[in-house]
């Protein structure tokens, strides 16, 4: 039994320890927006927030959020995730957006901690996010946009 | 204007439906298409079409017979539609239509079906006279309401006017749904136009933003089972024995079954199932599978090139223009599979209750996915339902003739036996291990240049499996989709052969997007490149001096990238060179310029200007996405892809620590020009891709003597 918070609920789930939180968030608490890619932490489509630092869910045992805070897309708040999915919008990020969730994460953990990051720090804090579809020169773009936004 | 006298449309609580006849010219043509039915069809070929929805709540809806996975249709089909009702962009929805021939078919294909770029291209008209009709209807019920001829009635911004009254579509939509559908309804000319040709916000880049969007993975149903296979890790294998004890004991597995795929693991949660599936022992039988290495296949493609081959293209006497050249040149290239890797892996949810099957998922093909749960389950058609969901990537992946995926969650569901619900999931493993890829392709170039540098002859002899072979599109002896781009190329050359050698493997092939171009453009254009700077040309000029007088798009796009990246014929600056490429796919032609520079061995791209001409340009900001897209795809696959066999056959690559996607670091800056057209639009999904390989490897030529002969450059030792 693994007690943690996700988007400020408690949760009790009843899952064995090693299930990977990817999976309890899409088949315990059906929320989906959350997705699966790789398995290994190769992609960051599964990227939640777990007390406030972006982590690959799909290689985070439950077991070992005892007591923690998980943030995912769907309980996504603040000024830098209302500017990032707003600059997302504005500039047609998205094409499929399977990888988008993580996105969005990454990119809101980049600015939590760098108001005005550039071309170098956002390669930083995205390389682990891959896109199929290849929108990073948007995703580049709307994260200065964002950044923009926030300091306007 | 006529009307038919039987309504094509359905009013009711929610609005109006509104049907519109149309010619399906490619049904006549093919004759593919399923019957058409119950004789209400005139002679000449119409049938009732139903894409457009007005609710009383004043939303258009627009049904869309293509599945939107990026590409943008969604957006596309909706413009269409909302031009020429005169709509307001803000009252656009769209809805993802259901799996069926006679409604929905592709034009270009004669079934529904989304490929090849033909999304926009195909329904061009049809869209435009959807919401041509829509328009009158809704005309028609403002004058009747009104009193006034149809003529005093204006139309913009999704309102009605006759000067003096005005309504908007939902006032009207139930009023409308009364009126006579127009059968040949007029479209707009382009002066007229006031949302095609400028940039339209794309209707799904919300609910992609927030992870609202639903996907096939997303969709739960009580009581299902989500279900993982056991696959064989070497191409064509199948399962000899399997011992499931441990899987069984496994908390949450529920059951385990062999189904033709491999073994089946069926458990309460998709944790449950992958942790059964790695307890499962299974042994394979190999003796009908691929059991040679890459390095293997290439040695017998090598041999086969010298073999019996199906005649391409013949210009003149190639062979006797070589042989009295001044120099001959020749070049070996040699491809790799290549797996899609769309970021959702292939999954399906089906829901068997009472004799009835609905089916979630990503089909391509939806009436091929639909058709094979309905045999697989001995179903009778109409008892089988299919939702086109949103796909996370296809690339050509969900694109299946042999509905492979409808085949696995039907065989999952029928060896379960009874009600319920599975949800197929494949890992990543699963994905780049389990075929359908990108064929392994040797091109065997040589060709003779006379003592001033001009082309005399050029030779071409591609190996590789046949994509189309065996699929309802096989028209047997030349599989075009296996040297397109290697034929009718753009350039005036005295002598031409181009021959293709068919090879048999056990090893499913599939397009990977851009299908034939994605190895043809890389061969052609870098040998090209090859002979001018042998003769000492420009690659620029070079090219355009060789163009067919009757390439005029080719040339524009080509001079047009040239002006955008202040090309002076220098091909290198300072550390950096640049390379040049001009590829026209699925009609659409595009012309790239990459500036590359050489990062410890492998290239760094930093820039890439594109010319395309795609005829007319519906929505340029989709437009753009697709080729900065279509770029990252290409480059991420020359650089760092290939689904190696290694000895025995065995997959090597079997996630994404092997099979490396390109990533934020590795993307370079892209600009890209839309050539003006007013040509019928082509394909833009796919046409991006194939130049950015030979721009690049043209590139690093200047700055290392040597392109890459075989792909990608990781293993290339270059």
């Amino acid at each position: 039994m693994a007690n943690f918070t996700v988007n400020g609920e408690d949760v009790a789930l009843d899952v064995p320890d090693d299930t990977p939180l990817l999976w309890a968030l899409r088949d315990d608490l059906r929320l989906t927006g959350t997705k699966f890619g790789c398995g290994i932490a190769q992609c960051g489509a599964c990227t939640v927030m777990v007390d406030g630092m972006p982590r690959r869910s799909c290689v985070t045992p439950v077991g070992t959020l005892e007591g923690a805070s998980v943030e995912t897309i769907e309980g996504l708040e603040g000024p830098e995730a209302e500017a990032v999915q707003s600059a997302w919008v504005q500039i047609d990020v998205p094409q499929c957006g399977w990888c988008q969730s993580g996105q969005v994460m990454s990119a809101v953990g980049l600015l939590r901690l760098n108001r005005a990051p550039s071309d170098d720090d956002i390669d930083n804090a995205m390389a682990g996010n891959v896109c199929r579809c290849a929108t990073y020169v948007r995703i580049r773009q709307a994260i200065h946009d964002a950044a923009a936004t926030l300091e306007g | 204007m006529t009307a038919q006298t039987r309504r094509q449309f359905l009013a009711s609580a929610a609005g109006l439906v509104i049907g519109v006849a149309l010619p399906l010219r490619a049904r006549a043509q093919s004759g593919a298409a399923a019957a058409i039915g119950d004789g209400t069809i005139a002679e000449g070929g119409f049938a009732p079409n139903a894409f457009v929805r007005v609710a009383p709540d004043n939303t258009v809806t627009v049904i869309s017979k293509h599945i939107e996975f990026g590409q943008g249709p969604y957006t596309g089909l909706a413009t269409l539609v909302a031009e020429e009702m005169d709509a307001d962009w803000s009252q656009m929805r769209v809805e993802s239509a259901p799996a069926d021939n006679d409604l929905y078919a592709n034009l270009a294909f004669g079934i529904q079906g989304t490929g090849g770029s033909t999304a926009m291209a195909n329904s061009w008209m049809q869209m435009r006279q959807a919401g041509a009709a829509a328009r009158a209807m809704l005309v028609a019920a403002a004058a009747e309401r009104w009193g006034v001829d149809a003529s005093a009635i204006r139309v913009s911004g999704g309102t009605l006017t006759d000067g003096t009254r005005t309504a908007s579509f939902g006032e009207l939509a139930e009023a409308a749904a009364g009126q006579s559908v127009p059968v040949e309804p007029a479209v707009k000319n382009r002066d007229e136009f006031t949302l095609i040709g400028t940039d339209r916000p794309k209707l799904d880049s919300r609910a992609k933003s927030d992870g609202t969007a639903q996907f096939t993975m997303d969709v739960y149903r009580d009581g299902m089972e989500t279900v993982v296979v056991r696959r064989p890790g070497v191409i064509g294998a199948t399962v000899a024995s399997y011992d499931d004890t441990a899987a069984r004991a496994v908390p949450g597995v529920v059951a385990v079954h062999r189904i033709p795929q491999g073994v089946a693991v069926y458990a309460t949660s998709t944790a449950a199932a992958l942790k059964g599936r790695a307890a499962l022992e299974v042994t394979w039988d190999t003796s009908e599978a691929e059991t040679r290495s890459s390095d293997e296949i290439f040695a017998a493609f090598r041999e086969m090139a010298e073999g019996e081959a199906i005649e391409a293209e013949r210009t003149g006497d190639a062979a006797a223009a070589i042989a009295g050249a001044d120099t001959v040149h020749e070049a070996e290239f040699l491809f790799p599979f290549l797996a899609h890797a769309p970021l959702e892996p292939l999954d399906a949810v089906l829901e068997l209750r009472d004799g009835k099957a609905e089916v979630w998922m990503g089909a391509q093909f939806p009436t091929a996915d639909a058709g094979a749960v309905t045999q697989v389950l001995g179903l009778d058609p109409a008892d089988v339902t299919m939702n086109v969901m949103l796909a996370g990537g296809s690339f050509g992946r969900r694109a299946q003739p042999t509905a492979h995926i409808g085949v696995e969650i039907a065989s999952i569901a029928k060896a379960r036996g009874g009600d319920g619900a599975w949800k197929l999931v494949w890992t990543r493993e699963d994905d780049l291990t389990g075929a359908y890829y990108r064929p392994i392709t040797l091109h065997r170039l040589r060709a003779g240049l006379d003592s001033e540098g001009n082309i005399v002859g050029w030779e071409n002899r591609v190996v590789n499996q046949s994509i189309i072979a065996g699929t309802p599109f096989d028209q047997g002896g030349l599989d075009r989709t296996s040297v397109e781009g290697a034929i009718e190329m753009p350039y005036a050359l005295p002598a031409i052969a181009v021959d293709w050698v068919k090879a048999d493997l056990p090893v499913p092939p599939l397009w990977w997007r851009s299908v034939g171009h994605t190895h043809t453009a890389y061969a052609t254009e870098v040998f090209l490149d090859e002979l001018l700077e042998r003769a000492g040309r420009d690659p620029v000029q070079g090219r355009l001096d060789l163009l067919r007088p009757e390439a005029t798009r080719d040339r524009a796009v080509l001079e047009r990238v040239a002006e955008m990246a202040g090309w002076t014929g220098a091909r290198r600056r300072g550390d950096r060179a640049l390379g040049v490429a001009l590829h026209e796919s699925f009609q659409t032609y595009a012309a790239q310029i990459a500036e590359v520079s050489d990062a410890g061995g492998m290239p760094r791209v930093h820039r890439v200007w594109c010319a395309v001409d795609c005829g007319t340009a519906i929505n340029p900001n989709v437009i753009r996405a697709q080729i900065e897209g279509g770029i990252g795809y290409g480059l991420g696959a020359i650089l760092h892809n290939a689904l190696d066999l290694g000895p025995g056959g065995e997959v090597r690559q079997r996630n994404f620590d092997t099979y490396r996607m390109l990533r934020i670091t590795e993307m370079p800056a892209v600009e890209v020009a839309i050539v003006d057209s007013d040509a019928d639009p082509t394909g833009i999904g796919e046409p991006g891709t194939p130049p950015i390989g030979p721009a690049v490897a043209n590139a690093w030529r200047v700055l290392t003597g040597t392109s890459p002969r075989r792909l990608p450059f990781a293993q290339t030792g270059v």
